[in-house]
């Protein structure tokens, strides 16, 4: 057990410390503020051209092939300085590079990682939340194509997006988890429209749905076999569960960070309710931190945590409530009295860390059947 | 970074965990037998594990809190009723003074457990507490006595039996009036920066003990929950148990990451940081560790709630592991004073 860097470690962290104090765009935390999505794209780029995303993934797609626990290292740098997180999207390149053939790897992986095409996710339906495999949107075989039809929901980067991780189902008559099929569907085109959603925080530019009128994707943009789509979902939920994989410490620490400015700038003003929250605030980030640096080493042993990510998930999602509610405690009556008060929107958004990637209930299920051997209600 | 066991570490881990379930206590009744505690006191002892931090020779110790840390959880997580924190950590304090601490040695604590206590004159001026000794016969316990801008160790003797809420490990309490006798063969004074590194093994291994108490008593409810039936049905298919029981193992291994790094930082990291480390591991393990704790007298129900069900040893070790050292509101306050300028109302 060593906690220290390495040499090369070490290196990586002073080359990256000295990046980041030039190239910090000092944007606002991702869940208050608009402005922060609308250039997260250009933060993407900037990061990946010097040399600093992708880390663990093949360099034949624009990674670096690093063990996993540079990543840690980047999300406490960029956590040190104040600077946005990193892209959270190694949940979908888990999924193409588990489940796509080498042609899919090949077209979709350097733009996803080079942040030069830009990807959202359609899993969620209106009728389908929890209980994902109820999803009716159809993709139709239509000669060398596919027809696509139905509503996705709470589908993030939608706006902006150049293309879709569909999930659908392809074969209407087989069992509900075995008739679906995952696509890279093209977003640019007539049959999508793309709605808006507006967060509870305000915030518009996150969330969105997407309408499906007879959309048109190649047959050789299914990722995966027909009928394999179940399990490419429940790689990527499995991914999208694990906050070495979304770089979520940084926006933490981060958080808790400007809470303590705030406090240290006039201790005397803040009550000893609001203080503590800040300090429980502290040590559930620092936890997950210390967590994630302990999932990543594991990875060392080539271990798939499978349903760990569902403990991780409940672990982080515990975390952005603690800060939501330390962000909350420190605006005091200004979160009230005032709705464009930051805290109370930090507050809110994370109200949605329960919900997202699989509610708290969802994971806690996974833990009890499929971690602890409880059976099945 | 890797935050692995090593080989050897995993080793250990894994002769701990053996021996310490093999010998410790399976019931409550187990509690009562003589003869195996001793055999258990005589395995730790063989194993040389009260020694870890003794000097190697070159004033460092011979193992790393990590080794130590691993051992009390495997200790924590079967409840073993065996001294072993208190030992190490007066071999520990001793080794820092340039010594060696005598045979059952243990440390003194202010009556709020959360540090050494600190005596000056000739005798204690209040009463004090000595944690994880041995139940009976006499025992040294170290105090701190403020000598030229540091400290020096000085002694008082133990005698009476105690009797603390944790039924696997003893207190006992020292009277005000209790005469200091020397410590001999220091060599230095401790600093500020000695009192810290030993304050951060101490949060360390109460946060490590914590850590194994919740895998113990989670394992055993989870045991429980597939047994016991109602409604003609295991009670662990219920999802209002399930989600009780997850929530629990999510607490634990939040807990297990978050103390590691206090372990390796011990002597690894300065002194401060060390310390701040092991605060963060105790405030996040006492909160959880109670929680789990409590979790597991609801799932067992009626049963939880009575003298005979094993499950109050495991909240009663916690409350004490918790204690000790300070508990998650003291960790809290030393935090704020810490990392928030914050000053009013904290010694």
């Amino acid at each position: 057990m060593d906690f220290r860097d390495s040499p090369a470690e070490a290196e990586f962290r002073a080359r990256l410390h000295a990046w980041i104090a030039r190239h910090n765009p000092g944007l606002p935390v991702s869940s208050t503020d608009d402005e922060y999505w609308a250039r997260q794209a250009e933060w993407h780029t900037a990061l990946y051209d010097a040399g600093f995303f992708g880390l663990s993934w093949p360099r034949r797609f624009g990674g670096h092939e690093l063990p996993a626990v540079f990543d840690v290292i980047l999300d406490e740098e960029l956590a040190a300085a104040g600077a946005p997180p990193r892209p959270s999207l190694g949940y979908l390149v888990q999924g193409i590079a588990t489940h796509g053939s080498q042609a899919i790897q090949e077209r979709f992986l350097p733009g996803l990682i080079n942040g030069r095409e830009r990807w959202c996710q359609g899993f969620s339906e209106p009728d389908a939340g929890s209980d994902l495999a109820a999803l009716r949107t159809t993709a139709r075989l239509d000669g060398d194509e596919y027809v696509i039809d139905g509503h996705k929901i709470w589908t993030s980067y939608s706006d902006v997006a150049d293309w879709c991780f569909l999930l659908a189902r392809t074969d209407p008559a087989a069992a509900k988890h075995k008739g679906l099929s995952a696509f890279a569907v093209p977003m640019h085109q007539p049959g999508i429209e793309q709605r808006p959603l507006r967060m509870i925080n305000g915030i518009t530019t996150e969330f969105g749905q997407l309408l499906f009128d007879g959309a048109r994707v190649p047959a050789a943009n299914m990722i995966g076999e027909p009928g394999e789509g179940w399990r490419v979902a429940m790689t990527i939920v499995g991914h999208e569960r694990e906050p070495g994989e979304l770089g979520y410490v940084a926006r933490y620490s981060k958080m808790v960070s400007e809470l303590e400015q705030a406090v240290r700038a006039d201790p005397g003003a803040f009550a000893s309710s609001q203080r503590e929250a800040v300090a429980w605030a502290y040590v559930q980030a620092e936890m997950l931190r210390l967590h994630v640096r302990r999932r990543l080493s594991e990875r060392l042993d080539r271990v798939d945590h499978g349903p760990g990510g569902s403990i991780d998930k409940l672990l982080m999602t515990w975390v952005e409530q603690a800060v939501g509610s330390a962000a909350l405690a420190v605006a005091g009556p200004r979160a009230v009295t005032d709705a464009g008060d930051v805290g109370l929107k930090i507050y809110l958004y994370s109200r949605a860390q329960s919900v997202m990637g699989g509610t708290s209930q969802i994971q806690k299920n996974i833990i009890a059947t499929r971690i602890l051997g409880l059976p099945a209600a | 970074m890797d935050t692995r066991d090593t080989s050897e570490q995993a080793e250990l881990r894994r002769t701990a965990r053996r021996l310490a379930r093999e010998l410790g206590p399976r019931s409550v009744a187990d509690l009562d037998d003589g003869k195996r505690k001793k055999r258990l006191a005589e395995a730790v002892r063989e194993a040389g594990w009260l020694e870890l931090r003794q000097d190697g020779g070159d004033g460092a110790p011979l193992a790393s809190g990590v080794e130590a840390a691993l051992i009390a959880e495997a200790l924590g997580e079967a409840v073993a009723d065996v001294p072993f924190a208190g030992p190490v950590l007066a071999e520990d304090l001793a080794r820092r003074a340039g010594t060696s601490a005598g045979d059952g040695a243990v440390v003194a604590f202010s009556p709020e457990l959360t540090g050494a206590a600190v005596v000056s004159g000739s005798t204690t001026q209040t009463g004090l507490v000595a944690v994880d000794c041995a139940a009976e016969g006499p025992a040294a316990a170290y105090v701190l006595v403020p000598e030229g801008g540091g400290c020096r160790l000085a002694q008082v003797t133990l005698d009476a039996a105690g009797k603390g809420a944790d039924l696997t490990r003893t207190l006992r309490a020292l009277p005000a009036g209790a005469p200091l006798l020397p410590v001999p063969g220091q060599s230095r004074l401790l600093t500020q920066g000695d009192l810290d590194a030993w304050a951060a093994l101490g949060l360390a291994l109460t946060s490590a003990d914590l850590v194994g108490l919740m895998r113990g008593v989670l394992d055993l409810t989870v045991g429980y929950a597939q047994e016991r039936k109602q409604y003609g049905v295991p009670i662990g298919t219920f999802q209002a148990v399930q989600h009780l029981l997850a929530e629990a193992r999510c607490l634990l291994e939040g807990a297990f990451s978050a103390a590691l790094y206090p372990a390796w930082a011990v002597d690894a990291l300065a002194p401060d940081e060390a310390q701040s480390a092991g605060r963060v591991a105790k405030a996040y393990g006492a909160r959880a560790a109670r929680t789990v704790c409590e979790t597991a007298v609801q799932v067992y129900g009626g049963m939880g709630n009575t003298w005979d069900c094993i499950v109050h040893v495991y909240l009663r070790r916690a409350l004490l592991s918790s204690r000790w050292f300070g508990d998650d509101g003291e960790q809290l306050r030393q935090l704020q004073r810490e990392r928030l300028g914050v000053t009013d109302g904290l010694s």
